[in-house]
C-alpha cells in the first residue's frame, strides 16, 4: 500500500467516524437497528453542498447537516414510537423517502464543490498538504465526537438512554418517557451520519445522491470489527473500539484493493463482497477463538 | 387516598377470545394501608396491578391517586406517584448498568433526566448508606454491574429503588415467587421493614395464603375480576387459612353452579 492510499484510508476512516459512533449509539446502546443512515449520510452531503454553494461558511454547513440528519432520524423515531411501526421497517421507510428528499435538496443527482470553500481550507492555506490535512482535521473532529458521546452517556439522560436499550420496562417504571429517548437518540445518531456525509462531500469535492448505498453495512462492519479487536467492556472502551474499527475497516479495504496475486487483483466493484466477508470474519472470530482456547 | 372506581378491563375486546379480566373493581385504599391480594389464577390480581401502574389501559372506570385522576396517564407519568416490584427479578433493574447507576435512575424517578452527571458524588454516600441497610454487602460494590448480582440481590435492590423516593403507593406483584425459600424470606422481611419504616401504602399480590394473613393490615380476595372479600383489622387477625380456603371454595362452587345453570 502506498503512503497516499494509507492516508486516504485514514481520511475515510475518520470521516466515517461520526457515522460509526452514531451506529454504535443506535445498534448497541439503544438496540435499534437503524437503516436511516443510508439516506441521512447523503442528506448531510447534500445540505452541506447546497449551503456552501449558497455562501455559508463550511464549518457552519456542518451544523446544518447535523440538524437535517437529526430531523431525518427523529422521523424514524416517531414512526417507530408514535405510529408503532417496527424499528427496522420504520428506518427503511425514512431511508427511501430521503432518496427523493435528497434529490429535492440538490435539485439534481449530484453537485460538485469545485472551487468552493471547505473545512480543509484553513489547513491547506497553512501549507499542510491535502493528503495530510484531511486525516488530521477529521481525526480531531472524530476525537471530539467521541468525547461528546462519552460525556453524554454518563449524564442522567445517557443513563436513561442505556436503560431504554437494555430494559424498557425498568426505565419506564422509573418515570422515563422511552418514546422521547428513542426519538432523540435515533435523531442524534443520524445527525452524526449526516456530518460524516458533509465531511466526505467536502473532502471528495462532490455530493452524490447514491453515495449512501451500503452505509449501514459499513457502519455495522466497523462497530463489529472494533468490538472483536479492541473489546467493549466499558462505554469508553466501546466508543474507542468503534472509532478504531472504522479505521481498521477502511485500511482493510485499502489493503485488499492494493493486493495483487499474479494476474488477479481486486477492483472497487468487489467492495461489497469484501465488506460482507470482513463482517462474517469479525462475527465468527470470537467464537472460533473460544473453541481454539478450550482445546 | 387511592380510589379505584368501577374499574373494567377487557382483553381481546370484540373477538371470540374476549376475556373480562376486571369486571367493576371498587376499592378505597387508605393512607398507610398494607393490603395483601389473593385469588386463583386468572382472578385479575396482576391485571389490577398493571392497570394501576399504567402498563395496561383501562376500558372504563376511574383511578384516583390523592387529588389526581390518573386513569388516562401514561405509565411513565404514573411512575411519579406509583412504584413497583415485579415477579421477575431481571425486570426491575438494568443489568448492564452499575448498582450506583441504577440507584441514580431511581433517585430521579419522576424528575427530568437531563444533561447533569448521571451519578453525583453527593449521591454515592446516600446510596452506600441505603445499601448497607439491606445487609447484603452491596454498599462496597457500587461500581459493579447489576447483571453480576443474584436474583435475590437484584430483587432487594429493586425494592430499595422502588422506595428511594417515597411513592404514594408501592405495588408488589408476587415479588418473592421466583426466589428460593430462604432468599424469599429475606426479601419479605426487607419488604416489611421498608413499609413499616417509611409508613408506605402498599399492595402485595401473593399466592401464599399464610403470607397474606401474616402480612399487612388488610386482605382482599379477587375472583372473576371482582373483589369478593375485603377484611381488615381485627377481622383479618381472626381469620385462619382454613377460613380463607372455605371462602375460596365457596365462591368457586358458586361459580360452578352458575356455569351449570347456564349450560343446562
Amino acid at each position: 500500500m502506498t503512503y497516499f492510499a494509507f492516508m486516504g484510508a485514514l481520511e475515510q476512516g475518520f470521516a466515517y467516524g461520526f457515522l460509526v459512533l452514531g451506529v454504535y449509539l443506535t445498534f448497541r446502546v439503544l438496540d435499534f437497528p437503524d437503516l436511516t443512515v443510508d439516506g441521512s449520510l447523503p442528506l448531510g452531503a447534500a445540505v452541506s453542498a447546497v449551503t456552501i454553494s449558497a455562501g455559508v461558511n463550511p464549518f457552519v454547513s456542518l451544523l446544518f447537516a447535523l440538524a437535517a440528519g437529526f430531523a431525518a432520524g427523529a422521523v424514524t423515531g416517531i414512526l417507530n414510537t408514535k405510529f408503532k411501526i417496527l424499528h427496522l421497517l420504520a428506518s427503511i421507510l425514512t431511508m427511501i423517502a430521503l432518496y427523493s428528499v435528497n434529490l429535492r435538496v440538490m435539485g439534481r443527482p449530484n453537485m460538485t464543490l469545485l472551487g468552493k470553500a471547505t473545512v480543509l481550507d484553513p489547513l491547506t492555506n497553512a501549507g499542510i498538504g491535502m493528503f495530510n490535512a484531511a486525516p488530521l482535521l477529521f481525526g480531531i473532529f472524530s476525537a471530539l465526537a467521541l468525547l461528546l458521546l462519552f460525556w453524554l452517556l454518563h449524564t442522567a439522560f445517557g443513563l436513561a438512554m442505556q436503560a431504554t436499550g437494555a430494559n424498557r420496562q425498568m426505565i419506564t417504571s422509573q418515570g422515563v418517557n422511552t418514546d422521547r429517548v428513542i426519538i432523540l437518540t435515533v435523531g442524534l445518531s443520524n445527525g452524526f451520519a449526516a456530518v460524516s456525509g458533509a465531511l466526505l462531500c467536502q473532502s471528495q469535492g462532490a455530493a452524490d445522491v447514491n453515495m449512501g448505498v451500503g452505509t449501514i453495512v459499513a457502519g455495522l462492519a466497523s462497530v463489529i470489527v472494533g468490538e472483536t479487536l479492541f473489546g467493549c467492556r466499558s462505554i469508553g472502551r466501546a466508543l474507542l473500539a468503534a472509532l478504531l474499527g472504522s479505521l481498521v475497516y477502511r485500511l482493510a479495504i485499502a489493503l485488499a484493493l492494493s493486493l495483487k496475486l499474479g494476474q488477479f487483483s481486486f477492483t472497487p466493484s468487489d467492495l461489497n463482497l469484501l465488506t460482507a466477508l470482513l463482517v462474517v470474519i469479525a462475527l465468527t472470530l470470537p467464537g472460533l477463538r473460544n473453541k481454539v482456547w478450550r482445546r | 387516598m387511592i380510589e379505584i372506581k368501577d374499574l373494567v378491563k377487557i382483553f381481546h375486546r370484540g373477538s371470540v377470545n374476549e376475556v373480562l379480566a376486571l369486571s367493576g373493581i371498587n376499592l378505597d385504599i387508605r393512607q398507610g394501608d398494607f393490603i395483601t391480594i389473593i385469588g386463583s389464577n386468572g382472578a385479575g390480581k396482576s391485571t389490577l396491578l398493571n392497570c394501576l401502574a399504567g402498563s395496561l389501559t383501562i376500558d372504563s372506570g376511574h383511578i384516583r391517586v390523592g387529588s389526581e385522576d390518573v386513569s388516562r396517564w401514561p405509565e411513565h407519568q404514573r411512575a411519579t406517584l406509583i412504584s413497583r416490584v415485579f415477579q421477575d427479578p431481571l425486570l426491575g433493574t438494568c443489568g448492564s448498568l452499575s448498582i450506583e447507576q441504577n440507584l441514580a435512575l431511581a433517585n430521579r424517578r419522576g424528575k427530568v433526566h437531563g444533561l447533569g452527571p448521571g451519578v453525583k458524588r453527593s449521591d454515592q454516600e446516600l446510596f452506600r448508606k441505603q445499601l448497607a441497610l439491606l445487609g447484603l454487602g452491596l454498599e462496597n460494590r457500587l461500581k459493579d454491574k447489576v447483571g453480576l448480582l443474584s436474583g435475590g440481590q437484584r430483587q432487594a435492590l429493586t425494592l430499595l429503588m422502588a422506595t428511594l423516593i417515597k411513592p404514594q403507593i408501592l405495588l408488589l406483584d408476587e415479588h418473592t415467587a421466583a426466589l428460593d425459600p430462604k432468599t424469599a424470606q429475606q426479601v419479605l422481611e426487607l419488604t416489611q421493614q421498608l413499609i413499616a419504616e417509611q409508613h408506605l401504602t402498599a399492595l402485595m399480590v401473593t399466592h401464599n395464603m399464610r403470607q397474606a394473613l401474616q402480612l399487612g393490615n388488610r386482605l382482599i380476595m379477587l375472583h372473576g375480576g371482582r373483589v369478593i372479600l375485603d377484611i381488615s383489622g381485627k377481622d383479618k387477625e381472626k381469620m385462619t387459612v382454613e377460613d380463607l380456603l372455605e371462602q375460596f371454595y365457596k365462591v368457586r362452587g358458586e361459580a360452578f353452579v352458575s356455569d351449570r345453570m347456564l349450560l343446562v
